[in-house]
């Protein structure tokens, strides 16, 4: 696993109510890059560590930025699964970043963790295409249930399917 | 809703969908049997169906989590679906759909209920009926145009849906921003928190059987549109937070306008107090109704007025503070028992709050620049095309072209009045978001509804409904 932090943490800038500008990221950002077959062991152990609240999930298709600045000993695959935690009692927020290839694109589930993420899987799963193994309603939640393809992949046409709607004759 | 104990096919209820039929037209489904061989079928044929089905039907995975044992077990602990109380046969139970067209789900929100009676045993919220594709949408925009997009999600605040997208792009151009933007944003983003807390408890009123309330909650919020429309030029959907300031400097005047609507909203809020807060009826109806516990709060990501009304002092605002949230006064609300009146007294003194923040916000409202000066965000003023060429370009080059972002990806939230607003951003260094996530707080939030309803009557799932305070626009995306 690989951890890196990036962003700023000038935000302690003095705290007056003039003209002085500041930048802005409230805290830096702190991004885990746990590999498939870590993910569920890293994510449980943040848990553990005080993360109370799965606030996030939500996947990325990196089909056409393949060359994205990752650190090292992580290879790039085409699908990216971002989950960011949160914890109230330390006030610090977590990302955690999962490769997942094209080929075999299935992540377990973080349902048995964080129930919370019930929703965001099947979003992701809906509109990406990723597949959460051992969720329990692995189901599309957005779109139709006969809709064909993941529209936020990057190979899903944006204008190439007209309005379609459950019945009416389609171009396919 | 009248008696409903006999079978479902008696009680003459219109809605009344007994028996759902098989999720698509697959003939080899056989009802009677219900095996899983023909069921597994189905789900790869039609990539999952969406349906409450008959209780017979149901796996055990999918009765665990309607059942509301949704919450995190000690190592080791198995569930077994046995445990659960699940003696109803089908013969005394029914499914009924709510919505998506009903006036009390706030919009197309669909939900399945499956009712002994009048008691709820298992809901399904339903969505997607707006699902417009939004951050698809944004993936086609430039920066420039992208508060257009986002600012259409929720509705009732898109204010913050701006504020959010322009704080995660600046947060990844890396640009310091002048303190009036900064106060002007706060000044803006608080009064829709006052307006869309109004609108909550019109429409909350309305469930309530109380349209005096919804008269008066809209009363108030059309005060502070009013100064929206002055401001921005639209009630609605105002495109007025962009990346780089805002889309103009407030009116001259507004410090008049804006004590108007903090003298006249703040009266009228105990004027509330006395229809509704001290109400025999009204807290009847809504003590003790659709509980929370801190624990589910939390396991199912709740935020906003459902996680403070719980217990759980957690605000956006103070624990993580954006903008200059750090530099004004304010208390975060919370509750006590986590059901329907705390929500309701959450959001009523919050309105209290923020026209508290307001009040300090016209006090120290610094002078300077609206945005920021960097000439590859911020399009030239108006006068200085005509004299300068090179103003001309840059403002060509905005909004044609946009401005390039680094590469580059960050997760910027903030306290809505709905919760924690979200927007995760990917930028491959174009003008155009490579990714854009938001994180819809009443998506998340809606998750709660199957465990707040459970047990409850029909009329209270109403109010249940309600008091998570869904914006569908948002839902969906």
């Amino acid at each position: 696993m690989t951890t890196a932090t990036d962003g700023d943490t000038t935000s302690d800038a003095p705290a007056s109510g003039g003209n002085a500008t500041r930048r802005r990221l409230d805290a830096a950002q702190e991004v885990l890059f746990p590999t498939r077959e870590q993910y569920v062991e890293v994510v449980a152990g943040l848990r553990d560590e005080g993360f109370e609240m799965c606030a996030d999930l939500c996947a990325v298709d990196y089909l056409t930025h393949p060359g994205r600045s990752l650190p090292d000993g992580v290879a790039p695959e085409r699908f990216e699964v971002v989950v960011n935690l949160l914890s109230l009692s330390q006030v610090r927020r977590v990302r955690v970043r999962v490769q997942v290839p094209a080929t075999d694109a299935v992540l377990p589930t973080l349902f048995d963790l964080y129930p919370g993420t019930e929703a965001m899987e099947r979003e992701a799963y809906d509109l990406l295409g990723v597949v959460f193994t051992g969720h329990p309603d692995m189901t599309r939640i957005l779109l139709p249930e006969d809709w064909e393809g993941h529209p936020l992949r990057k190979d899903y046409g944006v204008g190439r399917v007209p309005v379609q709607f459950k019945g009416a004759p389609g171009p396919r | 809703m009248t008696d409903t104990t006999d079978t479902g096919a008696a009680d003459g209820v219109p809605h009344t969908d007994t028996v759902l039929p098989a999720p698509v037209s697959g003939a080899t489904y056989d009802e009677a049997t219900g095996t899983g061989t023909e069921r597994g079928l189905i789900i790869e044929t039609s990539e999952g169906a969406q349906e409450l089905f008959p209780r017979k039907e149901t796996e055990a995975d999918e009765l665990r989590r309607e059942a509301g044992a949704v919450l995190r077990l000690p190592e080791g602990v198995v569930i077994n679906a046995d445990d659960i109380d699940i003696e109803q046969s089908d013969d005394e139970t029914m499914i009924i759909n709510m919505g998506p067209q009903h006036p009390s789900t706030h919009g197309v929100l669909r939900l399945m209920i499956e009712l002994d009676g009048e008691t709820v045993l298992r809901t399904k919220p339903v969505i997607g009926y707006l699902h417009t594709g939004m951050e698809k949408t944004a993936e086609e925009l430039t920066y420039v145009q992208g508060s257009t997009n986002v600012t259409r999600m929720d509705y009732l605040s898109p204010l913050h849906n701006e504020l959010v997208l322009s704080l995660a792009v600046e947060a990844l151009l890396g640009i310091e921003m002048p303190a009036r933007s900064d106060w002007i944003r706060m000044l803006m983003v608080e009064l829709n928190r006052v307006s869309s807390h109004l609108m909550w408890m019109a429409t909350n009123g309305m469930d309530h059987a109380s349209t005096s309330m919804m008269i008066y909650g809209f009363r108030e919020r059309e005060m502070v549109l009013a100064f929206f429309e002055k401001t921005t030029g639209l009630r609605m959907n105002h495109n007025f937070i962009r990346p780089g300031g805002t889309a103009a400097d407030l009116p001259d005047g507004w410090e008049d306008d804006v004590t108007v609507i903090c003298d006249t909203v703040l009266p009228r809020l105990d004027e509330y107090d006395e229809l509704l807060t001290g109400q025999p009826l009204f807290r009847q109806r809504s003590e003790g109704v659709g509980n929370l516990s801190a624990e589910e709060a939390l396991a199912l990501s709740l935020t906003g007025p459902l996680l403070r009304s719980t217990g759980i002092p957690w605000d956006l605002r103070r624990a993580m503070p954006y903008l200059r949230y750090d530099e004004v006064e304010f208390d975060v609300i919370v509750g006590t028992f986590g059901d329907n009146f705390d929500r309701y007294s959450i959001r009523l003194n919050e309105i209290r709050e923020s026209i508290r923040i307001i009040r300090q916000i016209v006090e120290k409202m610094p002078a300077g620049d609206y945005r920021v000066q960097d000439k590859k965000v911020t399009p030239p003023p108006r006068g200085r095309i005509d004299e300068s060429m090179e103003a001309l370009i840059h403002h060509f080059k905005v909004f044609t072209e946009g401005f390039r972002v680094p590469e580059g990806e960050v997760y910027v939230a903030t306290e809505s009045p709905r919760g924690e607003l979200g927007c995760y951003l990917v930028s491959d260094g174009s003008p155009k978001p490579f990714r854009m996530h938001i994180r819809g707080p009443s998506f998340v939030n809606l998750q709660a509804l199957p465990l707040m309803m459970r047990g409850g009557l029909l009329a209270d799932a109403v109010v249940a409904c309600s008091s998570v305070d869904p914006v569908m626009g948002e839902v969906d995306r």
